[in-house]
């Protein structure tokens, strides 16, 4: 049986910020627009909670998509690319074949994950995780989290927790003083930037942010206990209910990756319209370079301007793009890991969690391709989303390519993809 | 005050505020989502449906990933073993 197929000029994977500028973009000019996305609404990670309390930038883009005609496809995922223009994608029991003539990436990006002892307890969750457990209705008045990792996701998620009536003991942030004051000091080009961190210092008030500080071990036997730090080279023990511990952000690259497009240096390559090498295949936001809310939505329209074949409108956003990139760079450095984190694991330490695939038998392999034939590391449901990013990190190997489906299917779904072929 | 609902965590009653997730049950309910390979008790991770640690077993059916289901009265959630 054929599957239901829709038909689109432009389609975009995706309804996080940079997807809402494009496919709004896109579809403004007239064309038939559709916008994907496995959640249940757009938004993306960083505007998900409800529209009461969307700011006002994401309540504006969300009415603006609205009233561009753009058909939203949610809770919908893509998991392959069977031909040339069409996408397969699974929503409830049903699969649905999108073609499409121009294609928009806006994948998004995920939490980075670091293997440390105790770090597979369940209540050490990712920082961005546990805000996302407490947008979903997790109780946290009263309780103890401390937060670690780096990146500015930390101190977001620390301001929002104790919004929340959470006490957060410490920050333990890995890069040193120097390069956040680096980075601090760069701030001062971007006038938007310096308002937010105002603001984010006052909600912080109170809060020791710990810098070249990292937790070393977590305790617990059934859930998590506590936690030792290390601090400046002294080792201390924290008590707390929860860890929230991220390191930064990691871009999505596997659908990328699935249609052919170029990555550099961990990034999807794109061009001055944010296309691909791969012609009609745009990219935008946190896949061509973590850098953000402000550097996707630029992206995005421009993207979304010129599948649409509206180059004149796209070059008018390329100051902003550049200038909203250098930030980008900025904090790309501030957060680089320094190498004390890779003497975290110890032998028996997990890093594949699907798999619970230990640190000592993927020491012995030499290749991320090796290590999945000889151990299953990466081979579980995440499909390498956890342990991929932490074994680039640990040992240097890098993911090599990626095959269909991109995210775990029914077997019904996969069968009536290769009844076709 | 919101709604409270019940459901059932590995055959115990649980009363939740209605709107919240079954990861957000499990952990009000100190119960692990899922028993890893090597018996590991496992909970959320990621929060936003990428990481499969909080898969549980929703009235019968497995690897149901809790961060992304929202909890409903009578509904019975057990560990994923």
């Amino acid at each position: 049986m054929d599957n239901p197929t829709t038909n689109f000029d432009v389609l975009v994977v995706g309804a996080g910020p940079a997807g809402i500028a494009a496919a709004t973009r896109a579809a403004e000019g007239g064309l038939k627009v559709g916008i994907v996305d496995d959640n249940a609404a757009s938004g993306g990670q960083i505007w998900r909670e409800s529209r009461e309390e969307h700011t006002a930038e994401a309540k504006a883009w969300g009415d603006r998509l609205r009233s561009a005609r753009v058909l939203t496809l949610f809770g919908m995922r893509v998991f392959d690319q069977p031909r040339a223009n069409v996408l397969l994608a699974e929503q409830h029991a049903e699969v649905r074949e999108l073609n499409y003539g121009k294609l928009i990436l806006a994948t998004g990006a995920r939490e980075r994950f670091l293997p440390f002892p105790g770090w597979t307890l369940p209540n050490v969750v990712g920082a961005g995780g546990l805000q996302a457990l407490v947008k979903s209705g997790l109780p946290i008045e009263g309780r103890r989290v401390v937060v670690a990792g780096t990146g500015p996701l930390l101190l977001a998620v620390a301001a929002y927790l104790r919004k929340k009536g959470a006490k957060v003991p410490m920050i333990c942030e890995q890069a040193s003083w120097h390069a956040l004051a680096r980075f601090g000091v760069g701030l001062l080009r971007f006038p938007g930037k310096i308002s937010q961190a105002v603001m984010l210092r006052r909600d912080l008030s109170g809060i020791a942010i710990a810098t070249k500080s990292w937790v070393a071990e977590a305790h617990g036997s059934f859930k998590l206990e506590s936690v030792t730090i290390s601090r400046s080279g002294n080792l201390e023990r924290l008590a707390c209910d929860y860890l929230a511990c991220g390191f930064h952000l990691t871009p999505n690259t596997e659908l990328p990756i699935l249609l052919g497009c170029e990555i550099r240096d961990g990034n999807v390559k794109v061009d001055d319209f944010q296309q691909t090498n791969v012609m009609g295949v745009f990219c935008a936001g946190e896949p061509v370079g973590v850098g953000g809310v402000d550097a996707a939505l630029i992206d995005g329209q421009i993207a979304g301007l010129a599948a649409a074949g509206r180059t004149k409108e796209a070059r008018a956003l390329f100051s902003a793009r550049r200038s909203a990139r250098r930030f980008a760079a900025a904090l790309e450095r501030a957060c680089r890991l320094r190498r004390e984190l890779k003497e975290l694991p110890t032998p028996e330490t997990m890093v594949c969690r699907c798999e619970d695939i230990p640190y000592s038998r993927l020491q012995q392999h030499h290749s991320w391709r090796a290590a999945k034939l000889h151990t299953r590391c990466g081979m579980g449901p995440c499909q390498g989303r956890v342990c991929g990013p932490a074994t680039q990190f640990l040992f240097d190997w890098n993911p090599e390519s990626v095959r269909p489906p991109v995210f775990p299917v029914r077997v019904e779904s996969l069968a009536s993809t290769t009844a076709e072929q | 005050m919101s709604r409270q609902i019940v459901l059932r965590v590995n055959g115990a009653p649980v009363s939740v505020p209605a709107g919240v997730t079954v990861a957000v049950a499990m952990t009000i309910a100190e119960q692990a989502c899922r028993t890893s390979v090597t018996g590991e008790p496992r909970g959320p991770l990621c929060g936003m449906g990428i990481c499969f640690e909080c898969r549980v077993i929703i009235n019968g059916k497995p690897h149901c990933r809790s961060c992304q289901i929202v909890c409903e009265p009578g509904m019975d959630v057990r560990t994923n073993g």
